[in-house]
């Protein structure tokens, strides 16, 4: 038995840039010189702010977004899927194993399908099953699985609401019998009181079926609440690395920190000011060089600031990893 | 001591194809100079429906009832009729920041013109003038090189700065009322920390009085004095902040608490509220969290009992109802 089930070794992801059609090609570098392990079974969590590229690190795990270098390979049971090299054979096995499950779950449905088509639709299309009784069968046990009855599965998603639509979503990505699961801002559009149970639903569905899940999230206290490992990106760079107590204890990152005070509390009484990072996240299209996190550093020293040090994570205690660079500086 | 707003018994209905939809239900509120009053609720409870009804900017479809009042400055904002007398408060007293600040500016005019021309209407001044004030808030709430983000389209801005263009002009007319609907929803956590911050400075600055709105507990933690909890087009809960949170009495406060993560500690479980928010068209009759109340007494669970707050300790009001379940 394999003990990781994802390996992303030195993963780029660029994407061409053109301002005009007369402007010089640009390679906006989205993702960068990754390198994570994802344990079968674990609840991996990926947090960053927008343009981050943490989305674009789960839709190139899945294979969606073309790889510039580097490797991300898949590990099943019996071989091993290379996505650099994989034929669109090899792809579609590949799809069986490893789903995604989208943000907003009003737009991720089609409002012309009855729940029980939109379950069975990836069924159908990877000629999973061979009759029609045995898509039933299979698409009603995984919409029992994710609490949805028989009454539901022959009406439209209009008719639900948002944390129902969201539980449709994980029964379509569920249905093909996945390993691996990408949940991208799955509970995002969510309000609180559903958040939870959806949360608790993924987590129950992980024991049951023995999941893998990369839950990919901006919302830190949800991330510290549901995953095991979680890593933290800026700019296309994995930052800090680590499990998630240890992480959430005692982070080391000036970026972490910053993350971390600035959820804003429950308790009234707690105003602890946040760590307020200075301006905002730069461009992709033109990162500072050197430490890319520099130009907000609160204490960068002499060296990052001239942007001399290469980024690159380095282990400060078992499993915690930081860049190497803002190890000096906080 | 008058309130710079006070609403009173406050109803609204849409007419649509499907019915008459009962939106707010009964509901009161104060609000002093120099204060937050944070309103939370899950979608469709009735937040920005409430907002809106202060400028009257719901849609054409909307029914006021008669007995509603909203009085700011002694005047009742819904019996205004005519387009100078809305004048008066859209953009005069009252401002209004949106949850997205992409959409709330117009992409094709630049930043400084939507400035100078809504301030111009609003005040006897020439352009130069409104020029001038612009960029001076524009300064004062952050945005480096206000000159020339004045001269640039809302798209060459970033998200946090397009949220802070839109706190400066909703500012430069002085108002005395600020409508924050959702301000932060849209923004990261560390521009989220740097809005938060700038509002309560504002708030100090200029002491107008600020409604609040956003569905996130820990965002009405840090900026609210007082704090209403909608469910469903009614108030069940209002009072100071620190008095709701820390010591909830109605079952949907607790709920809303207990489904939060809370990052201190890890180890509680989360516990969302059973069921499902009500279609408005299916609004259950007497009170309306009675279908997902997790100990309703018989009384509540034939929707008997009328919907009404009452006072259990000062300044600290919940629906009667709930009391006696909770």
């Amino acid at each position: 038995m394999k003990e990781n089930i994802v390996s992303v070794n030195n993963l780029s992801v660029s994407f061409d840039y053109q301002e005009n059609f007369l402007s010089k090609k640009q390679k906006i570098k989205a993702v960068n010189n990754i390198n994570i392990k994802i344990k079968k079974g674990s609840f991996f969590g990926l947090v960053g702010e927008s343009g981050s590229g943490k989305t674009t690190l789960g839709r190139a795990i899945l294979g969606a977004n073309k790889i510039s270098s580097g490797n991300v390979i898949f590990h099943d049971d019996d071989r091993d899927f290379d996505l650099t090299t994989i034929t669109s054979k090899e792809m579609k096995e590949y799809r069986k194993k490893a789903q995604l499950i989208f943000q907003d779950p009003y737009a991720a449905l089609s409002p012309r399908m009855t729940v029980r088509d939109i379950i069975a639709e990836p069924l159908e299309v990877m000629k999973i099953t061979t009759s029609r009784e045995e898509t039933d069968e299979r698409v009603r046990d995984i919409a029992a699985k994710c609490r949805l009855n028989l009454e539901h599965l022959r009406r439209f998603p209009h008719a639900f609401s948002g944390g129902q639509r969201q539980r449709i979503s994980i029964a379509r990505a569920l249905v093909s019998n996945p390993k691996f699961i990408v949940a991208d801002e799955s509970v995002a559009a969510l309000d609180v009181s559903i958040q939870a149970d959806i949360l608790n639903l993924l987590k129950q569905l992980q024991q049951e079926l023995n999941l893998t899940y990369l839950f990919i999230s901006h919302d830190l206290s949800v991330v510290a609440h549901v995953c095991d490992i979680v890593a933290v990106m800026y700019l296309g760079h994995i930052v800090e690395m680590a499990p998630s107590r240890e992480l959430f204890s005692n982070p080391r990152h000036s970026y972490t920190k910053a993350l971390l005070s600035s959820i804003p509390s429950v308790d009234p009484e707690n105003k602890s000011k946040a760590i307020e990072l200075q301006g905002e996240i730069p461009s992709a299209m033109n990162p500072p060089s050197g430490c890319v996190f520099r130009t907000r550093c609160p204490n960068p020293t002499h060296d990052c600031k001239e942007g001399n040090i290469e980024m690159g994570l380095k282990e400060v205690s078992p499993n915690h990893w930081v860049d190497q660079c803002c190890v000096n500086c906080a | 001591m008058t309130h710079l707003l006070e609403i009173n018994n406050l109803d609204v209905k849409f007419d649509t194809d499907e019915g008459r939809i009962t939106a707010i239900d009964n509901v009161s509120l104060t609000l002093d100079q120099g204060k937050v009053l944070g309103i939370v609720g899950e979608s469709g409870s009735g937040k920005s429906v409430t907002a809106k009804s202060i400028m009257q900017l719901n849609p054409g479809n909307t029914i006021y009832n008669d007995n509603a009042e909203i009085i700011i400055d002694d005047e009742n904002v819904l019996k205004f009729t005519s387009k100078n007398d809305l004048k008066k408060i859209r953009g005069g007293k009252v401002s209004m920041i949106f949850q997205e600040p992409m959409a709330s500016f117009a992409p094709a005019i630049k930043i400084g013109s939507q400035m100078v021309e809504q301030l111009m209407i609003h005040k006897p001044l020439d352009k130069n003038k409104a020029k001038n004030i612009s960029i001076d808030m524009l300064n004062r709430v952050g945005i480096a090189d206000a000159e020339k983000r004045f001269n640039q389209y809302a798209f060459e801005l970033s998200g946090g700065m397009r949220q802070r263009a839109m706190i400066a002009m909703a500012l430069s007319t002085m108002p005395k009322l600020l409508l924050a609907d959702e301000p932060t929803t849209a923004l990261d956590v560390t521009i989220q920390a740097q809005v938060i911050n700038l509002i309560k400075d504002i708030i100090k600055e200029f002491n107008m009085g600020v409604i609040f709105i956003t569905h996130d507990l820990g965002v009405i933690a840090q900026v609210a004095d007082d704090v209403a909890v909608m469910y469903l087009g009614s108030v069940v809960e209002r009072g100071p902040v620190n008095e709701i949170l820390k010591n909830p009495k109605h079952p949907y406060t607790r709920g809303l608490l207990n489904a939060l993560p809370d990052i201190n500690n890890l180890d509680a479980p989360l516990t969302p509220i059973p069921g499902n928010i009500p279609s408005p068209l299916e609004r259950p009759t007497g009170c309306v969290f009675r279908t997902r109340c997790p100990n309703p007494t018989h009384d509540c669970r034939e929707g008997n009992i009328e919907m009404a707050l009452i006072e259990i300790s000062p300044g600290h009001w919940v629906d009667k109802c709930c009391i006696n379940c909770g």
